[in-house]
C-alpha cells in the first residue's frame, strides 16, 4: 500500500503564480471561480516566488488528533484526511492544530474547508499550466526529487572542476 | 448574472459619494466589457471636448465577463479615460491580478468622478467602499505606497496606485497595480492624479459564477491546447518573454535605432530576450490564471543593481537602442525606475531619444539638459526618468511628451509620434502594416490595437511579407476589431497568437448565458472601433492625423536588411477607409453606424 499512494508533489520553482489552482478548485467544490474559498492558496511573494499551500494529508494528522467529535477521519486505504461535515460542531480545533494552516473554516457552511485531492483526481493538477502542482506515487516523487538536486550538485561541481 | 457581476460602483470624488448601480445589461451584451463597454459609458456621460486633466474627465476600471475566471489568459482589466497625452479616448489595458479581485468585490466596472479636494485613496473591500484620506501617500513611489496601504487594509487586498509621476502630472503617467503591471499609455496616471486619487485598494471574497460549466470546460480546453501547440505561446513567450522579440525584430531590420534615424541594431544581442534570459532572469510570472506565462522577474547588476518585473520588448527597445544604449542593465534599471514611479516605458524611452537627437543636432545643448544628453549616455538616460517624475529641471520638459518637447525647441520632425503618443519598436519601412495601424490607431501611435506583426513577421495565422502593402489594410481591420472584442472579453492579447473570435466567442457563451457567434464578436470588435473612431473625431482628430512621422515616410532606412526602404502608407489609406466603411475623410458612413447600431453618435 505504501508504494501504491500518490502524493500532491508542488515543485515551486515550477510555479508561475498564475493561481490556475485556486480557480480550479473553487468550480470543483463551489460551483463557481472563488479564490477565497479555494482548498488551495497561492501565496505571491517579492521576485517571482510563489508557493501554493494545500493540505499535505499528514500520516499523523494533528487536526484529526484534535477533533473531538470524529468528524475528520484519516482514511488510511487513500490516504485522505476526509470531513464528515454532520459530525462537525464548529469548534475550529483543526484550524488551530494545524501547524500549516492548510485548514481554513467557512463561517457561511459551518465547515472546516480542506483538500480532499478531488477524491483521487485532483482539479488543481489537471489545469496548473506548468506541471507544478503533480499527483505522482510517492516514492517516485521522492527520487524524482533527489535525482534534480543530485543533477544540479553535479551541475556545481562540473563548475568548479572547469 | 453569470460571467458579469451585475453590478456598477461610482464614486464620486467631489462631492464624496458612493453608488451601486445595476449593470446595463443591454450595453454589456453589445460591447460585452472592459475596453468596449467602459468606452460606451465613457462616450454616454462624457464630452469628448472636456480637459483631459479637469474634473470633467472620468477614470472606469473595467472587467470583462471573463475577468477573474479559469478562461485562457483572461485575469485583465481595462482604464478609460480621455487620455491627456493626446487628447484621444484611452483604454489602457493591464494584467497581473487587479480585475479579478474587482471582480470578485462585486462588480464589473468601478467609475471614478470629479475631483477630491486633498489626497484620497479608496478602498474597497466587498460591499464597503470607503473614501479614506492620501496625505501620508502623496509623494511616495508605487511600491512603498502597495505596501503601506496593504498594511493599512488587508494584506490579501489588491492595490492600483500610482507613483510621483501621476501627481505630478506627467503626461505619460501610468497607473501601476500589482506593483509591477501598468496601464501605461496615453497618460491616464495624470488623470488619476488629476483628481487627487493616489490608489484604489481592492479585496473581495466572492466569486464569478458561469452559465455552463460543461461548455465552459470543453471550450477552455479546446483553448489550452491551441496555446499549447503553438510555438509563440508555449515556447517563446514563456522561455524569453516578449524580448524574444529583440533579435527577431533586429533580423528583419526593423528596430528603430537613435530615434528612428536606423533600423538596424548590430548590438541588439546585448539586449535581446536571450541575453536577459542568461544574465538576468530570475524568475518567469504569469498574470491572474494564465497559461502562457511571458512575464519576467529580473534583475540588473553593477552600478545599476536593481530588480522588478520586466522589461517588455518595447521597454527594452525604448531605453536600449532607440536610445543607442546597449547596456542591458541600464535598461533594466530604467524600466524599473518606471514602474516604480509611475511612467509609461515606451513614451519615456522615445522622449529621451527624442531629445538626444535634438542635443547631438545642436538644438538644445547642455545649458538646457545639464546632461550630456547624447545618444549611448546610460547615466544620463537613467537620471532622465527620475528627472520627469519629478519635473526636475529639464524633466519638466520631458514630462510633456516628445511631441511637445520638439515642438518647443522649433523641431516637431524629431517627435516619433502619431497623434502626439510615442511609437514603438517596430519600423513601418520595414514592417509595412504596423504603420497602417499607427497611423490608424484609436489612441495614436501603438502597437496593440492592432498587431500585424504577428502575420507580418511571426507568420500567425498566416505569413505576409512585411515588405509589401497588399492585404495589410484588410487584415488590420480584423486584428484591430478582434483585438477590441478581446479586450472587451478580459482576454489578453497575447492568446491571439493561438486562439482567435471562435474560442473566445465560445469561451462567452458559456461564461455568460448569452449567445455569442464568431461573427457577433467580430461585429462588437468592429462596434467598438468606430465608437472609439468617433470620439477621437468629436475631440478634434481628421483623416490629417493618420499619418506617420516624415521620416518614416520618406527617409529610406540607411544601412541592414531593410536598406532603402520607406513606408507605403499612402497607398493602404484609402483601401483602409474603404474596408472600414469611413468616407475619403476616414469619418464612419451613416450606413457603416447603421449596420453597427451606433447612429446616435454620429459626427
Amino acid at each position: 500500500m505504501e508504494n501504491g499512494r500518490k502524493l500532491l508533489m508542488i515543485t515551486p520553482e515550477k510555479c508561475i503564480s498564475c493561481g490556475t489552482c485556486e480557480l480550479a478548485c473553487s468550480l470543483a467544490h463551489e460551483g463557481e471561480f472563488r479564490p477565497s474559498k479555494s482548498r488551495i492558496t497561492v501565496y505571491r511573494f517579492e521576485m517571482g516566488v510563489t508557493i501554493p499551500m494545500t493540505c499535505f494529508q499528514c500520516d499523523s494528522p494533528a487536526c484529526v488528533a484534535a477533533c473531538k467529535t470524529g468528524a475528520l477521519v484519516k482514511d488510511t486505504e487513500s490516504g485522505i484526511v476526509n470531513i464528515n461535515s454532520e459530525r462537525c460542531i464548529g469548534c475550529r480545533m483543526c484550524e488551530m492544530a494545524c501547524p500549516f494552516g492548510n485548514i481554513a473554516y467557512n463561517a457561511v457552511t459551518k465547515t472546516p474547508m480542506k483538500c480532499d485531492l478531488c477524491g483521487g483526481d485532483p482539479e488543481c493538477v489537471k489545469y496548473c499550466p506548468t506541471h507544478a502542482i503533480e499527483y505522482v506515487p510517492a516514492d517516485a516523487a521522492a527520487t524524482r526529487k533527489k535525482y534534480d538536486f543530485s543533477a544540479k550538485m553535479a551541475a556545481a561541481i562540473g563548475e568548479g572542476n572547469r | 448574472m453569470y460571467g458579469w457581476t451585475g453590478t456598477v460602483l461610482r464614486v464620486n470624488l467631489t462631492e464624496g459619494t458612493v453608488r451601486k448601480e445595476p449593470l446595463r445589461t443591454d450595453d454589456a451584451e453589445q460591447y460585452i466589457g472592459g475596453r468596449g463597454l467602459g468606452s460606451k459609458y465613457f462616450m454616454d456621460e462624457v464630452d469628448p471636448k472636456i480637459d483631459a486633466l479637469g474634473p470633467e474627465n472620468k477614470l472606469i476600471y473595467a472587467t470583462g465577463p471573463l475577468t477573474g475566471t479559469m478562461g485562457v489568459s483572461t485575469g485583465r482589466h481595462d482604464i478609460i479615460a480621455k487620455g491627456p497625452l493626446n487628447d484621444t479616448l484611452a483604454a489602457s489595458n493591464s494584467g497581473g491580478y487587479f480585475g479579478p479581485e474587482i471582480k470578485y468585490a462585486g462588480y464589473d466596472m468601478i467609475i471614478f468622478e470629479g475631483k477630491a479636494n486633498s489626497p484620497v485613496y479608496v478602498y474597497v473591500n466587498n460591499g464597503s467602499v470607503e473614501i479614506r484620506d492620501a496625505a501620508h501617500l502623496w509623494g511616495k513611489n508605487v511600491p512603498d505606497t502597495t505596501d503601506l496601504l496593504l498594511a493599512e487594509t488587508d494584506p490579501d487586498a489588491k492595490v492600483s496606485c500610482i507613483g510621483p509621476a501621476g501627481e505630478n502630472l506627467v503626461l505619460f503617467a501610468a497607473i501601476i497595480n500589482d506593483k509591477h503591471r501598468a496601464a501605461g499609455r496615453t497618460g491616464i496616471g495624470a488623470v488619476m492624479g488629476s483628481k487627487n486619487l493616489k490608489g484604489l485598494v481592492v479585496r473581495g471574497t466572492g466569486g464569478v459564477k458561469i452559465a455552463d460549466k460543461a461548455g465552459f470546460i470543453k471550450a477552455i480546453q479546446v483553448g489550452r491546447a491551441k496555446i499549447k501547440e503553438n510555438p509563440v505561446t508555449s515556447a517563446g513567450l514563456p522561455t524569453l518573454g516578449t524580448n524574444v522579440l529583440v533579435n527577431v525584430i533586429n533580423e528583419v531590420g526593423g528596430l528603430p535605432v537613435r530615434n528612428w534615424q536606423e533600423a538596424y541594431d548590430p548590438d541588439a544581442d546585448k539586449l535581446s530576450g536571450e541575453t536577459q534570459a542568461k544574465e538576468n532572469l530570475i524568475h518567469s510570472k504569469g498574470c491572474a490564471g494564465c497559461v502562457i506565462g511571458c512575464g519576467r522577474v529580473e534583475q540588473a547588476h553593477g552600478k545599476f543593481a536593481s530588480s522588478g518585473e520586466g522589461p517588455e520588448y518595447e521597454s527594452t527597445w525604448a531605453f536600449g537602442s532607440d536610445c543607442g544604449i546597449s547596456d542591458v542593465n541600464a535598461v533594466l534599471k530604467a524600466n524599473f525606475l518606471c514602474n516604480e514611479l509611475g511612467l509609461d516605458t515606451i513614451s519615456m524611452g522615445s522622449t529621451i531619444a527624442c531629445a538626444m537627437e535634438l542635443y547631438e543636432r545642436g538644438i538644445i545643448d547642455h545649458s538646457t539638459t545639464l546632461v550630456d544628453l547624447r545618444f549611448g549616455n546610460a547615466d544620463a538616460m537613467v537620471e532622465m526618468v527620475e528627472a520627469t517624475a519629478y519635473r526636475k529641471a529639464f524633466g519638466n520638459d520631458l514630462a510633456e511628451g516628445s511631441y511637445r518637447l520638439a515642438e518647443r525647441y522649433g523641431h516637431p520632425e524629431f517627435s516619433m509620434t502619431v497623434k502626439k503618443q510615442e511609437m514603438p519598436a517596430y519600423d513601418p519601412r520595414a514592417i509595412q502594416g504596423i504603420g497602417l495601424e499607427y497611423a490608424t490607431s484609436n489612441r495614436g501611435g501603438c502597437h496593440v490595437r492592432g498587431y500585424t506583426i504577428s502575420p507580418e513577421v511571426l507568420g500567425l495565422p498566416m505569413k505576409m511579407d512585411p515588405a509589401t502593402v497588399e492585404g495589410k489594410p484588410n487584415i488590420l481591420k480584423i486584428f484591430q476589431d478582434l483585438t477590441a472584442a478581446l479586450s472587451a472579453s478580459g482576454t489578453c492579447l497575447f492568446t491571439s497568437f493561438a486562439i482567435g473570435g471562435d474560442d473566445i466567442s465560445a469561451e462567452l457563451t458559456a461564461a455568460t448565458g448569452v449567445t455569442y457567434t464568431t461573427d457577433d464578436f467580430m461585429k462588437i470588435g468592429e462596434r467598438i472601433y468606430n465608437l472609439e473612431r468617433l470620439f477621437i473625431m468629436k475631440a478634434g482628430y481628421t483623416k490629417v492625423d493618420d499619418t506617420l512621422p516624415s521620416r518614416l515616410l520618406n527617409d529610406p532606412i540607411p544601412a541592414g536588411p531593410s536598406k532603402g526602404t520607406v513606408s507605403h502608407l499612402g497607398e493602404m489609406m484609402p483601401v483602409y477607409y474603404a474596408e472600414r466603411g469611413w468616407d475619403e475623410d476616414g469619418v464612419p458612413t451613416p450606413e457603416k453606424l447603421e449596420e453597427l447600431g451606433i447612429s446616435t453618435y454620429a459626427l
